[in-house]
């Protein structure tokens, strides 16, 4: 199982509603997966670079991270906490504080670094983890997310989805990779680095590589569509733009919905039916082995 | 109940509505605000004419039995599973797996049918107006599948005595499955079911007849080791 929802604004004017919008699709997606859920959502673009932290003990002492963080870059360090996670705004290059924290911060684990992105998950009931994190007071372009039914690794908050390891990229996945171990491997000597066994971070991984060699979000899915065996369903978010593929079986269900206003997916028609004008839309379902991509220029 | 009975989703759970049409013996019933529900009008067993206004979730009118079914939108994976009788018609587009199994009755798609419309066929027909998906038919069994669009890949991959007849290209034929020729026999039939579907307009000329090549599964003696 696992559920899927993605939500993509055309119009901005809905802005202000995402996070809302999101949390209705979420919520009617929470028996695909009640292990645990999560989301990410892009807006409200910083200066710098915008860091989501999850603190595995739940102990972490932030201002300590923050200090050293501060320390190793020489830039300013802004933290806020919510819950487990921890938020920090900072000057300072992306990836490279991203790095450093894996690196030195073993009960930490990052979730997401960019200028637009940010991302919660929580193990447990989705709609304790959609009220924790206040998805629908957030606001901003796009958003996905994801309820999750375990399968290939544990129940964990790590190994919740979406799953980001380049800037402002996250992947959400429903389905199972077979070839993530030898995959993990070489990515490894790539240079990603992982922090979780979950396959669905091979999957993020892959494509942070690949966008980082300069393959546009279209050619790194493309070249995916070679190297990743198994089932997959896959709602992939950037900065400025969102993607849906389905390996060639396309066992996983998907469905999309357009128009004006939004462009939607999800994995039943039921989340999309809670959108405003949705029974109006567009409808399709997605051809396997089909990338379907809409960004804002 | 009796007749002209109306739901509203919004106003009565899904478990409500299915077990009032599955107690009705006869009548007409509208049911709206399904907004994807799944497993709308399953397990009817009478000649009850129920009209769903909106999109379905998954197995809409599965096991229908003389009921006629009709869906304003689209539906989810397992429309029509398994029906025995009856008719199911709907608006748009039908996700995965149509069809499936289904023993006997009329499915009418007017959109398009995703993967494996018509898996395991075992008599019923299926008259779908737009294209159907990779791995349709697949094991079919027999009854019809009459495709006014393109057919995907592997299309009756395994079939046993199921027809198929498909107007636009297919993309590629699946593991014993063949093309066979038209006979007036077949003419006949396909009129008959394209009538059926009310496909008006719509001349049998322009169909290619697939089946089985029946090399997978006869027993044959020459494999007698195998066993």
């Amino acid at each position: 199982m696992c559920g899927i929802v993605g939500l993509f604004l055309k119009n901005k004017e809905l802005e202000p509603d995402l996070g809302r919008l999101t949390a209705l699709m979420l919520r009617e997606m929470r028996d695909r997966g009640p292990d645990s859920a999560g989301f990410a959502v892009y807006g409200d673009e910083a200066e710098g670079t915008k860091i989501t932290l999850l603190s595995k003990t739940n102990e972490t002492d932030w201002s300590a991270l923050a200090k050293g963080l501060s320390k190793a870059t020489g830039e300013e360090v802004d933290v806020k906490t919510v819950g487990n996670h921890a938020l920090f705004t900072t000057p300072a290059e992306g990836l490279g504080a991203r790095r450093w924290i894996i690196e030195n911060a073993p009960d930490v684990t990052v979730l997401a670094a960019g200028k637009s992105i940010e991302l919660y998950k929580g193990i447990g009931d989705p709609d304790a983890v959609i009220e924790d994190y206040a998805l629908a007071k957030r606001t901003g372009t796009h958003a996905i997310g994801h309820t999750r039914m375990a399968t290939e690794s544990a129940i964990t908050t790590a190994g919740s989805h979406p799953f980001s390891t380049g800037e402002d990229t996250c992947l959400v996945h429903n389905g199972s990779l077979s070839n993530h171990n030898r995959l993990r491997d070489n990515l490894r000597r790539y240079g990603e680095s992982f922090q979780t066994e979950n396959d669905t971070e091979v999957a993020a991984g892959y494509l942070s590589w690949r966008v980082r060699e300069g393959d546009t979000l279209n050619e790194a899915l493309e070249r995916g569509l070679e190297d990743l065996d198994g089932f997959y369903t896959f709602a992939v978010g950037v900065r400025n733009g969102f993607a849906v593929l389905r390996d060639p079986i396309a066992c996983k269900p998907a469905v999309i919905a357009e128009n004006d206003d939004w462009v939607a997916m999800s994995s039943e028609f039921r989340a999309i039916a809670q959108l405003p004008g949705a029974r109006e839309a567009n409808i399709w379902e997605p051809e396997p082995s089909t990338i379907y991509a809409w960004s804002h220029n | 109940m009796g007749a002209n009975t109306h739901f509203d989703l919004e106003e009565v759970t899904v478990r409500q509505a299915n077990q009032a049409l599955q107690e009705a013996e006869a009548g007409s019933f509208s049911i709206a605000n399904p907004k994807g529900a799944h497993a709308l009008a399953c397990g009817l067993d009478a000649p009850l004419e129920v009209t769903i206004d909106g999109h379905v979730g998954y197995y809409c009118a599965g096991m229908n039995k003389e009921a006629e079914i009709r869906v304003d939108g689209n539906a989810g994976t397992g429309l029509a599973e398994n029906m025995m009788s009856g008719r199911v018609h709907i608006t748009g587009n039908a996700s995965q797996s149509a069809a499936a199994t289904a023993h006997g009755g009329l499915l009418v798609i007017d959109g398009n049918a995703s993967a494996r419309c018509g898996i395991s066929l075992k008599g019923a027909d299926i008259v779908v107006k737009g294209n159907v998906g990779h791995m349709s038919a697949f094991m079919a069994q027999t009854g019809n599948l009459v495709v006014l669009g393109d057919a995907g890949d592997a299309l009756g991959d395994s079939i046993y005595e199921a027809r198929l007849y498909v107007r636009g290209s297919v993309a590629s034929l699946g593991a014993d499955c063949i093309e066979k020729e038209m006979g007036q026999e077949h003419h006949d039939q396909l009129r008959g079911l394209l009538d059926a579907a009310g496909c008006e307009g719509v001349e049998t000329s322009e169909f290619r007849r697939y089946g089985s090549a029946r090399k997978l599964y006869n027993f044959n003696i020459d494999n007698v080791d195998a066993y």
